[in-house]
């Protein structure tokens, strides 16, 4: 097995998805295949490369420091499941 | 022949000599909706009355004599697009209500260029998947066989143009998602080199292999939508500062002379020999009008499914962690804590495709596997690009199927992930090298289904693509049939 | 068996641009909740962040100041996890490739000056602001604080004592706010501290198991939030127990660090290099060309002020604490060609007064070359000292020129001999008790008379010669 249940949860976890039982079992094996097929590219030698993040080579994007207008904090608030006053709000996050 | 069925270079004629009008072309394309959209489904949701405000609009330019070619032409807009005070949904649950507060850049331009937006079209959930199966709106049929899948992602957009649902669309590619549905559903795609035309406003899935690009009609179409897409954008780092050419120039030109380059690890196993076929017919069509064959060889193919999807779940198990019921979108009322918020927010927004890709991207990211993952892919992902490198040096163009096979059933690969994959595996490279590619037909299998041919090319050269799928286009001579509808 | 404290710090700089470091809305500290946010600080779907250029140059200044290796090439990465604070899900920072390395600053400390290495100096996004509710179990958000950029300062753990931590933070943040790249505020945040500390047997090369420090908010509670936890810290080992490596807050009110609650959640951040930004590439101009417009730094300065103008380690470090202040005595001092009076002036009156008025020296309504100006009026005697001070509060208060306001009220001192003595025998003759006293040895009363003779002359009589006059007037 290239990946257990065990580590399914961990990874769903990590990113905060509510698996169900059926949800973790089918995941398990179907990422097992993937990972096994995936074992190919152990196959390529690849000491001498540098890995590769970006599909051209560009450097040093940069804008200005000018401040522009921000948006009105009722259109940044539109799209919020909920709301109150000006600020987003969430359920209380537990530690 | 209804106006609906014209290209874009037909309609702009027309307009412009006021033998039609925008509203009238409009109209064209909205009874047509109503008559096939039933069993096509093609779109997510139409723009109808902003429609018509932009047709009188246009009719106004045109009146003035200010239009440009796209100017009163209707195009559907693939929903993972961000159009402004308009729903964006990016074929999920959890951007089901997201109305966002500003245009994709592409959208702006479009808007100048005076096009008509008909609707958002269907799409994979996020862009992940091959069939547009995955979407949370509902499946998209084949114009061409209503039991089969019109490819993905961007399959909304193919079928609609294939469909005369509209005369052009948009769509993005990621790992072959404009050109796979355009060879399915037997129109012309063409995903640009990475950085060309702008990403700011286009829903991220994995964001170095992200592009967008046009579905047409025709080649001729496919130049006049790169001349309003492609462009430096500044409100995005990846963008290239490169000159754009006027694509139309490439247009109705000679290839003789050139070196056509074959790769011999795209004719595997498991091509369909139908499809294998018609590449040979096409490859005897250009040498035909003076074009060299040659055989290249590219090492790295085999590899470039695994190194795809490693690198594109990575990108997309962060680029998707935005979605967590805070600021838009969907949030599960069953949370009674944030982490419980965040949990079923996330199981219940998301549908399987896309859970199962953050989860193998948060994999191949995570302590002890970024390594043998996803550096390991990074790496053959250089050797990849290498590849094409060096055979650019030997050749003006590549060419290839687009597709292994022709559109299979709907449901036929829904619950294995790994053939879904393997149907992207002559247009993926493209995306991980940064080069463009572009899927033009090629013609038609036993059962009336389309066939598509792929040409790539070396970074910045869509003039040379534009240039050898227009002389294929006018060679090739293929049958000009309708979807029977 | 002795054990040694090992210090790390780890310090969160505000950048002080206008902008945010990937979009244009402000990063002015105090506005409305979600004023300041546009798309791109949200993290909405499909748009993209672009570098502020500024950030990169004040980052380079941090890291030229505190001599660190520029990394040519360097680039941001996405660290993930999740909160709400964090819009996108991930901050975008710099991991396998930070801006700059190995560098360090010097400390001063009671064996000397010390060095203190610096791991890495990096740039990144600061997140927004998490509310509670107390009394629903609800939390707000405010995103205006969202993508102001940091700079993230690392060092090594060289520190051996929370005083040396705090001299570390101060020269730190000297350096920030002479730079004029941070204000330097730990209270409202803009410059942040968490610390590392373990303990280890004097001697031993291995570190002990560490705890990590938050929720200091100012120099005080970073010293005794650390002395706090090297007491704990010794207490369990010397009783034979093992440290726990956790996180843990700084209580204020209580003057204890306690663990946060709850089981900590293994960190896996899952950095990797962020597609939608660009490798950040420094060549040798942009080097040289930032390196050009530094200014001297505190140690420096401090170093120089004690050479050229032969100030006590003491003055010359408060004197260069703060850059203005430091370019205020510099002028004064040329002006006046008495370096050690104008820092006794500068410390003393002057910065009393612009205290008390609750401004900072840039705002000092006297100029170093009016302060200058009275320091040549007294050592020239046209006034006495005590008349100095007068006439400084004057400039302060009206701005006028010193020469000006001693013109205007007649303050030039009296230094002609027979007017003093005559006023001299006047109060000894009206004061026959005292004399008495003083002859018969109380020497305090002299204070009395040189009270009574300046009373007579407002103040103005100089000094010297009335107690010169005094002693021998009153010795017969």
């Amino acid at each position: 097995m290239k990946i257990t249940k065990n580590e399914v949860l961990y990874v769903a976890h990590l990113a905060r998805l509510e698996l169900t039982d059926e949800e973790v079992d089918r995941f398990t094996l179907q990422l097992n295949d993937i990972l096994l097929y995936m074992e190919k590219l152990n196959s390529v030698d690849t000491s001498e490369i540098e890995p590769m993040s970006h599909a051209i080579t560009l450097n040093n994007a940069f804008r200005e420091d000018v401040v522009l207008p921000s948006i009105s904090p009722e259109l940044a608030l539109a799209n919020a499941p909920e709301a109150q006053g000006d600020f987003f709000r969430v359920p209380k996050v537990i530690e | 022949m209804e106006l609906c069925e014209y290209t874009a270079h037909e309609l702009s004629k027309k307009l412009r000599k006021k033998e039609v009008s925008a509203k009238e072309v409009l109209d064209s394309v909205f009874r047509r909706i109503e008559k096939v959209e039933g069993k096509v489904h093609a779109y997510i949701s139409l723009m109808r009355e902003t429609a018509y405000e932009q047709a009188n609009e246009a009719d106004l330019r045109l009146s003035k004599g200010e239009s440009t070619e796209l100017t009163g032409i209707p195009i559907a807009l693939k929903d993972i697009c961000c159009t402004k005070g308009f729903p964006t949904t990016c074929g999920s649950r959890i951007l089901e209500r997201f109305i966002p507060p500003y245009d994709a850049t592409v959208i702006e331009k479009l808007r100048a260029a005076g096009a008509i937006f008909v609707g958002k079209a269907n799409m994979d959930e996020f862009a992940m998947g091959s069939s547009t199966e995955t979407s949370y709106f509902g499946i998209t049929a084949n114009p061409w066989n209503l039991e089969r899948i019109p490819g993905g992602s961007s399959g909304g957009s193919a079928a609609a143009v294939a469909a005369h649902e509209c005369i052009g669309a948009i769509g993005s590619d990621t790992g072959g998602s404009i050109r796979q549905p355009a060879a399915l559903c037997g129109v012309v795609g063409l995903k640009p080199t990475y950085g060309r035309v702008s990403r700011f406003g286009l829903i991220a899935f994995a964001s170095s292999l992200d592009q967008i690009g046009p579905i047409t009609k025709d080649v001729e179409d496919c130049a006049i939508f790169m001349n309003h897409l492609a462009g430096y954008d500044p409100r995005e780092s990846t963008s290239v500062p490169e000159p754009v050419p006027d694509y139309r120039d490439f247009l109705n030109r000679e290839i003789k002379g050139w070196t056509v380059g074959v790769p011999k690890e795209y004719f595997i196993e498991g091509i369909d020999p139908e499809v294998e076929e018609i590449v040979r017919r096409a490859i005897s069509t250009l040498e035909g009008v003076g074009a060299r064959i040659e055989e290249i060889s590219l090492p790295h193919t085999p590899f470039c499914v695994a190194t795809y999807y490693i690198i594109a779940p990575a990108e997309a198990s962060s680029n998707l962690a935005r979605y967590d019921g805070v600021k838009y979108g969907y949030r599960s009322p069953d949370g009674r804590d944030l982490l419980e918020m965040y949990r079923k927010t996330r199981a219940q927004g998301f549908g399987d495709e896309v859970k199962r890709r953050i989860i193998i991207g948060t994999y191949v990211l995570s302590a002890g596997y970024y390594e043998a993952y996803y550096k390991k892919a990074s790496q053959v992902r250089a050797l990849i690009r290498r590849d094409f490198d060096l055979a650019f040096e030997k050749c003006d163009v590549i060419l290839t199927p687009t597709t292994p096979t022709a559109a299979f059933k709907l449901g036929e690969k829904r619950e294995d992930p790994i053939q879904m994959y393997l149907s992207d595996i002559f247009t993926i490279s493209a995306n991980l090298a940064g080069i463009p590619g572009i899927a033009v037909p090629g013609g038609f299998t036993k059962e009336g289904l389309p066939v598509g041919i792929q040409f790539l090319g070396n970074h910045f050269q869509e003039g040379k693509l534009l240039q050898i799928a227009h002389a294929f286009e006018r060679e090739a001579r293929i049958e000009k049939r309708r979807p029977d509808l | 068996m002795e054990l040694e404290p090992v210090i790390g710090l780890e310090v969160h700089a505000q950048l002080l641009t206008s902008s945010k470091i990937f979009c244009a809305c402000s990063t002015a500290f105090g506005a409305s909740p979600n004023h300041h946010t546009c798309p791109i600080c949200l993290g909405m779907p499909g748009v993209l962040p672009v570098l502020n250029r500024r950030v990169v140059e004040y980052a380079l200044r941090m890291a030229i100041a505190t001599n660190c290796v520029i990394n040519r090439k360097n680039y941001f990465a996405r660290k993930n996890y999740f909160y709400p604070d964090l819009p996108k899900g991930y901050q975008i920072s710099q991991y396998a490739s930070p801006l700059a390395e190995h560098g360090y600053v010097e400390i001063e400390t009671e064996g000397g000056k010390k060095k203190i290495g610096i791991t890495r100096i990096h740039m990144e996004e600061d997140a927004g602001k998490l509310i509670h509710d107390e009394t629903n179990p609800m939390s707000y958000v405010d995103f205006n604080r969202t993508g102001v950029p940091l700079i993230e300062i690392v060092s090594e753990p060289d520190i051996r004592s929370a005083e040396e931590a705090v001299q570390y933070l101060r020269t730190l943040r000297d350096i920030l706010v002479y730079l004029e790249i941070c204000d330097g505020n730990m209270e409202e945040g803009s410059f942040r501290c968490d610390a590392n500390i373990s303990l280890r047997p004097r001697g031993q090369k291995e570190f002990g198991t560490r705890t990590e420090l938050k929720n200091m908010n100012s120099f005080r509670h970073v010293q005794r939030a650390l002395e706090y936890e090297i007491k704990r810290q010794m207490f369990i080992i010397e009783s034979g127990g093992e440290v726990v490596q956790e996180t843990r807050l700084w209580d204020e009110s209580q003057g204890v660090t306690y663990a946060m609650r709850g089981k900590e959640e293994a960190h896996d951040y899952r950095y990797f290099p962020d597609p939608d930004l660009v490798a950040v590439f420094i060549d040798e101009n942009w080097i040289a060309q930032v390196r050009s417009t530094l200014p001297e730094l505190p140690g420096a300065k401090k170093q120089r002020f004690m050479e050229e103008y032969g100030l006590s380690t003491y003055d010359a470090g408060v004197l260069t604490s703060d850059r203005f202040l430091a370019e205020y005595f510099e002028k004064c001092a040329q002006k006046c060609q008495q370096p050690k009076s104008a820092a006794n002036w500068i410390m003393g009156d002057l910065l009393k007064l612009v205290n008390e008025d609750k401004r900072t020296i840039k705002e000092c309504p006297v100029t170093p070359e009016h302060l200058a100006e009275i320091i040549n009026l007294i050592s020239e005697g046209t006034i006495s000292g005590k008349i100095g001070k007068e006439i400084l509060e004057e400039a302060y208060s009206t701005g006028e020129a010193p020469r000006a306001i001693v013109e205007k009220k007649g303050l030039v001192q009296i230094t002609d001999e027979r007017f003093i003595a005559e006023v001299i025998e006047r109060v000894i003759a009206h004061h026959p008790e005292q004399v008495a006293q003083y002859r018969a040895g109380k020497e305090k009363v002299f204070g009395f008379f040189v009270g009574q003779v300046m009373k007579e002359t407002q103040g103005k009589a100089n000094p010297k010669l009335v107690n010169d006059l005094l002693r021998e007037k009153l010795k017969n």
